[in-house]
């Protein structure tokens, strides 16, 4: 398989760039998202107060456990939250101009474009009635001005970049010819299509392989280097995270516990919560140790607690933890939601 | 006593005087694959392809490999949920997949599993009771109240409270099912127990729960156990020894400790070197493998790894290596481990 000869990113296909950021420097801005879900039984406050931001070219990992709401973040940044779910308060900034007041039609422009998403599951997310290369072109003439031919040149050019060998063959293959990793280089592929600034990955890696995963998330890093996107890497893999970001936002039942750079989390988190996930994963070379557990279950999402999500599982709770504690930030930079801090 | 019965004694991956609760010997279980209008048998997938190993008494053998190796094939068969094609499992000195109906009935109250998915492998329909008392009643245990109260010691026994017995799998979460399915596995004091994938449907913090509660079952019923992940850290975690499946075949076998630290066979090394570390500051040499795992219909002649290995010469097309000692307790198939 041909990997040594990746094409450079960024052809003549592309017009002069885009200026990516707002004035301030940061290109997305996440403020106070707040986004709820109405069941049979109330409602859900699924994502609850979450902010944080994201410099071009830079890449931030949200990581938590089912039930903490990283994906529907992710969603509520392409507005893809649908009924009975909405954005029921916060801001997201792209560029200075907040996407939660676009209409669908801008959104359209938006997505695939300028921000595009890669989902967990290759399979159900590409249509399993035209072939890949297909799917892929229709993204780059949704948003370009080119012909059918000029836009599967280019989806060829896609498939040698992201690693697909033959690419001239494979476009005209069928999903369900694919290998699962294989798919998940072609969603790669139609992300990049247009060249996003922002580029989501959600779980990009937990339907595939050990030896798979780590094909893709090297794929990653060079197209990174190459393509300066920046990446929002969506998971529950600590490890993955470390690899990959250099930022991490740590969610627990629909709010940020913890805020910091992934060697602050590594080396010396501060959240009980960060401190009890590090602590429960078993890493190489610890045999003989017990596993440190996290007491309990998630909280029921209808019944969360009043004050900390985490304070009934928590080892330190304070009967101050009954009320809601604030994203304090504390001297080296980071940002902890926790009243010990 | 395996050569009075005339069958040749194959010291496969376990020294002498060890004690061997099951030993697998040359297993093969194939799936037909069906072709053409009259649905014909066309071809074979090899999952499980002449495979040899043993399990002592007490400890814990690990399998790890990727999506459609043959672990979880291997689980099911050694167990007799699947009928293997050819081989043999010696459980207890008696090849189980010889054994008649009446006499496998009573072996299999020693045989138990437990399955990845908390949702799917309990019946919606049946109160938590029923669920882990069937096994009982199914073996002879008519009273119901005896049967009631085995029940609410296992519940206990796995961490959840006794008023349990009445309620039905949806009220509980996935880490909650993932214990009714352990306590019905326990619920007939088995002395095997397959884990397959048991807790790779949680979520981190449940799945430490759950990896300590099965350390600590194994400790109090003395279980022996086969498990199957597909997290290595996992796998070594749990495990005394561990078996590398690829495409079929074992690879690779040796301690724990031995394999993660001093990996022979090529494909256990890429395989070692793709687990994520979550510490920035090891910047590791990894090795990413090129290409797919090759399709077991048609897996490559000699040596399944070949067309991704690195260090690949024209024997590996030629001869399989076998599983050779390579180290002391260390297996491994490869001719230049």
């Amino acid at each position: 398989m041909e990997t040594g000869a990746r094409p450079a990113f960024g052809s003549a296909s592309n017009p002069a760039p885009r200026d990516a950021t707002s004035s301030n420097g940061k290109m997305l801005e996440v403020q106070d998202l707040r986004v709820h879900f109405r069941t049979m039984d109330g409602t859900v406050k699924a994502v609850d107060g979450v902010s944080f931001d994201i410099a071009p070219g830079s890449s931030i990992g949200i990581v938590g456990e089912s039930g903490s709401g990283k994906s529907v973040t992710s969603l509520s940044i392409m507005r893809l939250i649908d009924p009975p779910g909405w954005i029921a308060g916060g801001r997201i900034l792209f560029r200075g101009k907040d996407l939660t007041k676009y209409s669908e039609r801008e959104m359209q422009h938006i997505r695939g474009d300028d921000i595009s998403m890669v989902f967990q599951e290759p399979m159900s997310a590409l249509n399993p009635v035209y072939t890949v290369g297909d799917q892929v072109a229709e993204v780059i003439r949704v948003h370009r001005d080119v012909t059918r031919r000029e836009a599967m040149n280019r989806t060829v050019e896609l498939f040698k970049t992201v690693g697909i060998p033959v690419p001239e063959r494979r476009v005209r293959d069928y999903p369900h010819n694919l290998s699962g990793g294989m798919r998940q280089r072609v969603m790669i592929a139609m992300a990049l299509a247009n060249e996003p600034d922002l580029l989501i990955l959600d779980e990009p890696t937990t339907a595939l392989d050990v030896t798979i995963q780590a094909q893709i998330l090297e794929l990653v890093k060079d197209l990174r280097r190459d393509v300066n996107t920046a990446v929002l890497l969506i998971t529950h893999d600590l490890g993955v995270v470390a690899e990959m970001s250099e930022d991490v936002v740590v969610m627990y039942g629909g709010k940020v516990m913890e805020q910091a750079t992934v060697e602050q989390i590594i080396k010396d988190p501060k959240h009980p919560y960060t401190k009890g996930l590090l602590a429960s994963m078993p890493s190489l070379g610890m045999r003989n140790q017990r596993l440190n557990v996290i007491a309990g279950a998630v909280p029921n999402p209808l019944n969360m607690p009043t004050g900390c999500p985490f304070a009934p599982r928590c080892p330190y709770a304070m009967d101050v933890c009954a009320t809601m504690p604030e994203l304090k930030t504390l001297d080296d930079g980071r940002k902890v939601f926790c009243w010990l801090y | 006593m395996q050569e009075e019965n005339g069958r040749k004694p194959l010291q496969v991956t376990t020294g002498p005087g060890d004690d061997v609760l099951m030993d697998v010997r040359h297993l093969k279980t194939y799936y037909p694959v069906l072709g053409g209008i009259m649905r014909r048998r066309v071809g074979w997938v090899k999952a499980v392809d002449d495979v040899s190993f043993a399990i002592r008494r007490g400890e814990t053998l690990g399998l790890v490999g990727e999506s459609g190796c043959g672990k979880t094939t291997i689980g099911r068969s050694i167990i007799r949920l699947l009928k293997p094609l050819a081989g043999e499992v010696i459980f207890e000195g008696k090849n189980i997949l010889d054994l008649p109906r009446d006499e496998m009935k009573r072996t299999r109250k020693d045989l138990q599993i437990i399955f990845q998915d908390p949702y799917g492998s309990l019946n919606p329909r049946m109160p938590v009771g029923d669920i882990i008392g069937e096994g009982l009643m199914v073996h002879g245990m008519k009273n119901r109240k005896e049967r009631e109260e085995i029940v609410q010691y296992f519940l206990s026994v796995v961490g959840l409270r006794k008023e349990y017995v009445r309620r039905y799998p949806h009220e509980f979460s996935g880490g909650q099912r993932q214990r009714i399915g352990i306590a019905r596995a326990l619920a007939l004091r088995p002395k095997f127990v397959v884990g397959d994938e048991p807790v790779s449907a949680l979520d981190v913090s449940i799945q430490s729960q759950v990896l300590n509660l099965l350390k600590d079952l194994q400790q109090e019923f003395g279980l022996t156990y086969l498990f199957t992940a597909h997290d290595l850290s996992v796998v070594e975690y749990i495990s005394d020894r561990v078996g590398v499946m690829y495409l079929g075949k074992m690879v690779e076998l040796a301690t724990a400790e031995e394999l993660y630290a001093n990996p022979r066979m090529p494909y256990t090394q890429a395989l070692l070197s793709a687990i994520p570390i979550p510490d920035p500051s090891v910047k590791k040499q990894r090795i990413v493998l090129q290409g797919d795992v090759p399709s077991p219909i048609n897996p490559p002649s000699g040596c399944p790894f070949r067309t991704r290995c690195w260090l690949a010469q024209e024997v590996c097309s030629a001869e399989t290596p076998p599983l050779r000692e390579v180290a002391p307790s260390h297996w491994a198939a490869c001719h230049f481990a």
